[in-house]
């Protein structure tokens, strides 16, 4: 069912021919493509952290699938058996559009249309993947936070059984197994990402007619046990 | 999650040998057994948590006529060229396999309340603890004069996907240049309120493709229908011209068809017709007025766990019950299976029951990447199933608003199939 679905986007992408993005970019405007596009997710730089995704030092020529503690999509984890390895061609292919590259990937991410803006953002990942000891003195770029939220509110410890119970409204659209194609995947977020895009939607920050519904009837403690179980949903 | 499913197999196999053993089924062992009647967004939704949730503690039975089931939701799709019928079809596999539910392709055709039991087309009696009943929706008889089962070929309903959709497709694409496809829209309460609506702009954007001079006819009992603004705001933008609708104030609640003739006669005007799709008025499937729970034509529940008011022991979900304000529709459907299945599985094993909630979004295609929904929360009260908030979409929407609400809901149907069908 969800193979089939994904037909059209495959025959979409294949009829526009498919442009490589040229080695040799511009890592400056690269790092605005990457805080603009990346970085509600990813984190690169000293002391990257995992976060909904995983952190990107290094990545360059490493394997797919190896970065410690981070719960990889199934689909990725059979590319990356397989024998998936990052370079600059793979790296292109996946970020120009990902789920065709691996079909259920968690990644929430439409895909990067422009050759040229995929040249300047690798030719920006590039910087921290030469040798560990090059990655420069600068802070890790930190998630693109569009909502604050009270400390005291995001050290509520949820209760994953009522989160599961609670996430059975969550999944009549977003899938449970992480899939996602149209609605975003929302499994295995670090709890604290989780909650402060909730009570963005429940405080109307962030925009979205049915998530600020959903949002807005859940209780602090309620959106914290959501948090729980999504974080561990295996 | 993997490990309970391994866990499964073995139940799934001890099923199956039941199945060749004589009539009563599940007496061998005290497991607590439900009953799920209806594969559909309610029904399979529900057999489907009782199963996961209760880790093979409860016995689940669910009974469906159809090997393959296809989705109301999005047939419209189908008929407009937006998807393959393929597309829309399920099979309950994996409800089998991996969740080890008893799928029964049979009909239920009986219920003792007294003895809890239910009896099927295939001379099987299934004995239950909770029965649960999703059967969607039937017509009412005599609810369009002229049409009835038996002219479901001529003048399809398409109403209950599958070959009625396709049949309906292959219908407006013969039409004669320039012809006409007429729809008999039903009166309130009925599946899928935005569903008629949707239809016409698929049938419009199909027609504008292979028969641009055709017209739509459309007879509509009702003043005022789901997402008018919005719906007659794309009318005029994508299909200027070629939709009429004929509310009540000019007789479109009067209305006659002759399915040999094709002909339809609204207040007393007779129009000559090239396909007609007939939506007659709906009741509850007619398993729930066998059992006895019907009040007029629907099964009146109780909120909180959606208990018949008239059995407490059988529970109705979906466009069968009268439940308050959620529309019928698949979602609503899906968000009261999960309420069920929490509160079932708490009354037959004593795991903790969560308060009831409850939630309903219906997407429309109205024309290639023109999206529109509509949506609301509800909540459990004494007396009915109460709206708590809700939103539509706004007219004038930027067409980048539209696109992505388009894709939003094939996200949606991706992720409500695999919610009912694992």
């Amino acid at each position: 069912m969800v193979r089939r679905a994904l037909f059209p986007a495959i025959l979409i992408a294949g009829l526009g021919g498919p442009v490589a993005a040229q080695v040799g970019g511009d890592p400056e405007r690269g790092e605005v493509l990457f805080r603009s596009d990346c970085a509600s997710c990813h984190q690169v730089g000293q002391g990257a952290r995992n976060r909904v995704g995983p952190h990107l030092n290094g990545i360059f020529d490493r394997q797919a699938g190896q970065i410690e503690d981070f719960r990889y999509s199934e689909d990725m984890m059979l590319r990356a058996n397989a024998g998936l390895k990052w370079d600059f061609e793979s790296l292109d292919r996946y970020i120009e559009n990902p789920r065709v590259f691996v079909s259920r990937t968690r990644m929430n991410y439409a895909g990067m249309e422009s050759a040229e803006d995929r040249s300047d953002l690798l030719a920006y990942l590039r910087l921290f993947s030469a040798d560990p000891a090059n990655i420069p003195e600068a802070a890790p770029t930190a998630a693109a936070v569009d909502h604050e939220v009270a400390p005291e509110i995001l050290a509520i410890v949820g209760d994953p059984a009522y989160g599961e119970y609670l996430s059975t409204e969550c999944t009549s659209c977003h899938q449970e197994s992480g899939a996602a194609n149209g609605i975003p995947s929302i499994t295995n977020w670090p709890a604290d990402v989780f909650v402060t895009a909730m009570h963005a939607y429940k405080e109307g920050v962030r925009e979205h007619n049915v998530m600020e519904m959903m949002a807005s009837r859940l209780s602090n403690e309620e959106i914290a046990a959501l948090a729980a179980y999504f974080e561990n949903i295996e | 999650m993997k490990l309970n499913r391994r866990a499964f197999i073995g139940t799934a196999a001890a099923g199956a040998a039941t199945l060749s053993a004589p009539m009563v089924m599940g007496a061998a062992h005290g497991k607590p057994r439900v009953v799920v009647v209806g594969g559909g967004a309610g029904g399979a939704t529900a057999a489907r948590y009782l199963a996961k949730d209760s880790n093979g503690e409860i016995d689940v039975t669910l009974i469906e006529p159809t090997r393959h089931y296809y989705t109301c939701f999005f047939s419209n799709l189908y008929i407009g060229g937006f998807r393959s019928i393929d597309s829309i079809g399920h099979s309950y596999g994996t409800l089998a396999s991996e969740y080890g539910i008893n799928v029964l392709h049979d009909w239920a055709t009986g219920v003792d309340r007294d003895a809890k039991t239910v009896s099927t087309a295939g001379g099987y009696t299934l004995p239950y603890d909770r029965l649960i009943l999703s059967p969607g929706i039937d017509f009412v008889d005599g609810a369009v004069p002229g049409w009835d089962i038996s002219a479901q070929d001529r003048m399809p309903h398409a109403y209950k996907a599958g070959s009625q959709t396709e049949l309906l497709k292959a219908q407006i694409e013969a039409m004669p240049e320039g012809g006409t496809y007429a729809m008999v829209a039903p009166p309130n309460p009925f599946r899928c309120p935005p569903g008629p609506y949707e239809r016409v702009s698929m049938v419009a954007h199909l027609l504008k493709q292979i028969n641009p001079t055709a017209k739509i006819l459309i007879a509509d009992p009702k003043q005022n229908f789901s997402k008018q603004a919005l719906f007659e705001e794309g009318w005029n933008r994508h299909y200027s011209g070629m939709i009429e609708r004929i509310g009540p104030d000019f007789g479109g609640g009067n209305v006659e068809v002759d399915p040999e003739a094709m002909t339809v006669t609204i207040d007393g005007s007779v129009t000559n017709v090239d396909a007609c799709n007939v939506i007659p008025a709906m009741k509850a499937g007619r398993i729930a007025d066998i059992a006895g729970i019907t009040e007029g034509n629907w099964a009146p529940v109780n909120a909180a766990d959606l208990s018949s008011k008239m059995d407490e022991n059988i529970h109705v979900l979906g466009d069968a019950c009268a439940q308050g304000d959620m529309p019928k529709s698949g979602f609503s459907a899906n968000s009261q299976a999960k309420v069920c299945a929490n509160a079932v599985r708490g009354a037959l094993t004593g795991s903790t029951v969560f308060p009831a909630r409850f939630a309903n979004t219906c997407w429309s295609l109205i024309d290639t990447d023109d999206g529109v929904k509509v949506g609301a929360t509800y909540e459990a009260t004494e007396e009915k199933i109460a709206k708590v908030d809700g939103f539509v979409s706004d007219t004038g929407e930027s067409a980048e608003v539209r696109a992505a609400t388009y894709q939003e809901s094939i996200g949606w149907y991706d992720g409500i199939t695999a919610d009912m069908f694992g």
